[in-house]
């Protein structure tokens, strides 16, 4: 009974917190306050994942009213782990966030940043939560307003431009959704997934279902930044500042990649998938995007910039999974989900602790600092070596995974796209360690001093993650099998 | 089929909203003016929704007697929801091309890329 509420506090308690945040004076006040509130939300999600692990269910009938006329929670072990996921990576975040935000942020803003970022939390952990389509719409949105607030607070001015082509396609991609879901509800007169999913099994040759379900696609890939939709990614992520790069290139995305599982595999089903084109899309598109995005990543000039590029490709991996259609494949995406908000949010803090230094992440400007900086150099190389997924590290998991989904499917082609890829990784962020280690330092760059503990901590935290997953794999294996059998996908047959 | 088409007038009204919204976000470099657009755009699919929630000869959704055919409210509801999302996308959006207005001195797209190619 009591962990029904639970599952409801977990979007509550970061609501609550956030107006309150907003009136506190600027300092460290609101800081901690909302150091509090992430780590109890990281708490109350592990206790959820530890509920739901074995494949229990938790539901929660908002005010009372029963599914499907109600709003329901609904917590299976998938919800359980992406809110883990959300909220483990704020909790690291606000730590990391304290000498960052103070050195990039103008202190009279600082209440109202930390505000915005915990309604950013909010939408996250309610799209993580719910179990309602037009729910799920209103919480994305409250997430993706707040983001576009977060990235119009970098220092330069190109932040607001940026934060401004991120509103247009983030906006248009949400419009998609709304009509696809108000389609969806024309037909079957309901908004609960599980409901919805019965009800249009009988009606899934409709037109207008096809349409909805099109007009979803199309809408959550802009979210997702799947790859010819990927282009307000660079500027957003390079503009935003430190701390918000780390937080929205670990989850936002991941987020994303959520809603598009939940929609195509507990809306509609695995059959769907496998008998209309949608898979040949996504594997399409998957291809495409790991290939494209990781070249054009290699010729960026700005490092924030090439990790953004990295990220719209190993977004592209997981699309490549949910393209595959099996349990396998599936598993690898999700698994993939939570290793790579490890791996991306650890080399986002290591670029936001030189830009900590430095000021600036050009390539240029960052010549021989690994030398100046090694704990901050150190924990780079190995988050990057997670990010190849190279043996003892979280990548080197989800890699393996997605490439059995492949053979198990005798796809060589996309196994070799999948190695193809991790190779271009190694050739981006080799630009990378080459500019930082074997570049001279410049004058100005010797006199540069270590990152201070407050964001060596977290970063290094992030660092064991990557190992910790990379060796002991049972959380992760173990949590996505149960949701990937509970989303109903069956196991590859020819 | 004429009657189809005439009966369904909202619907064509929603598509025709919907593509001006969108074209005008595509083809314009005024910042307010693609802010209109997509304006537009959601006002296009408050409408969608708001003709899905219509039951043919259905009165408003308030109990009296006499009446016992009422018009679907639950979409309404949802779209007052996605307006006050709407209102809040738009407000944020003019906000933003007010800060780039102080920034950059102009809200035109090109000037404003031309501004930060040049440096």
């Amino acid at each position: 009974m009591i962990e029904q509420n639970f599952s409801l506090l977990l979007v509550v308690i970061p609501l609550i917190a956030a107006p309150v945040v907003a009136m506190l004076p600027n300092g460290r006040l609101p800081w901690l306050l909302v150091l509090v509130v992430t780590w109890l939300c990281l708490a109350l999600a592990s206790w959820q994942l530890s509920v739901v692990s074995d494949g229990d269910i938790i539901s929660y009938e908002l005010g009372g009213w029963a599914p499907p006329w109600g709003i329901e929670y609904r917590i299976d072990a998938m919800n359980a782990f992406v809110a883990l996921m959300v909220s483990g990576i704020a909790a690291i975040t606000v730590p990391y966030a304290l000498r960052s935000v103070e050195k990039e942020i103008p202190r009279q803003q600082i209440s109202l940043f930390y505000s915005a970022f915990l309604l950013c939390l909010v939408g996250l952990l309610g799209v993580a939560q719910t179990g309602d389509v037009f729910n799920l719409f209103v919480f994305l949105e409250i997430s993706s307003l707040s983001s576009y607030i977060l990235i119009a607070m970098g220092r330069e001015r190109r932040a607001l431009t940026a934060a401004y082509q991120y509103l247009v396609m983030g906006t248009i991609g949400a419009t998609f959704l709304l009509i696809g879901i108000g389609l969806l509800y024309a037909e079957t007169g309901t908004l609960n997934m599980l409901d919805l999913h019965q009800r249009l099994e009988p009606i899934i040759d409709h037109r207008t279902v096809h349409t909805g379900f099109a007009f979803i696609i199309v809408g959550i890939a802009l979210k997702l930044a799947l790859f010819p939709l990927h282009l307000w990614v660079p500027n957003a992520y390079k503009y935003a500042p430190s701390a918000i790069s780390v937080f929205l290139a670990a989850t936002a995305t991941k987020v994303a990649v959520y809603i598009m599982l939940r929609m195509v595999f507990t809306v509609f089903s695995s059959d769907f998938v496998r008998t209309t084109p949608t898979h040949l899309i996504f594997l399409m598109l998957g291809i495409f995007g790991v290939v494209f995005a990781s070249i054009i990543a290699i010729f960026q000039t700005d490092a924030k910039r090439l990790l953004a590029y990295s990220s719209v490709a190993q977004v592209s991996y997981m699309v490549l999974g949910m393209g595959l259609a099996s349990a396998l494949g599936v598993t690898a995406t999700l698994i993939h989900m939570f290793n790579h908000a490890l791996m991306k949010g650890a080399l986002f803090m290591a670029i936001g602790a030189m830009v900590y230094r430095v000021g600036i992440s050009r390539l240029e400007e960052l010549n021989g600092l690994g030398r100046q900086m090694p704990w901050t150099f150190a924990a780079f190389f190995i988050a990057g070596l997670s990010l190849i997924g190279v043996p003892g590290t979280a990548g080197f998991i989800s890699k393996w995974y997605l490439v059995l989904a492949a053979l198990e499917q005798q796809s060589w082609f996309i196994a070799l796209v999948i190695i193809l890829g991790s190779l271009l990784s190694v050739v981006y962020l080799w630009k990378v360690v080459e500019v930082l280690w074997f570049y001279p330092a410049t004058e100005s760059g010797l006199s540069v001093k270590e990152a201070p503990v407050s964001l060596l901590v977290p970063m290094w935290a992030l660092i064991f993650a990557n190992i910790y997953f990379g060796i002991n794999t049972e959380l992760t294996v173990n949590v996505a099998d149960t949701a990937v059998k509970l989303l109903g996908i069956p196991p590859y047959h020819e | 089929m004429i009657d189809i088409i005439i009966s369904h007038y909202n619907y064509w009204v929603v598509i025709m909203l919907m593509m001006a919204g969108f074209y005008t976000v595509i083809s314009r470099g005024n910042l307010i003016k693609k802010i209109t657009g997509i304006n537009i755009f959601q006002t296009s699919v408050f409408l969608m929704y708001i003709s899905i929630g219509y039951v043919s000869e259905g009165t408003p959704p308030i109990i009296a007697e006499g009446f016992t055919k009422y018009s679907n409210p639950l979409p309404h509801v949802m779209i007052l929801t996605a307006i006050v999302v709407g209102v809040s996308t738009t407000a944020l959006g003019l906000a933003l091309v007010v800060r780039i207005k102080e920034a950059y001195g102009t809200i035109e797209e090109d000037e404003i890329h031309d501004q930060d190619m040049s440096l």
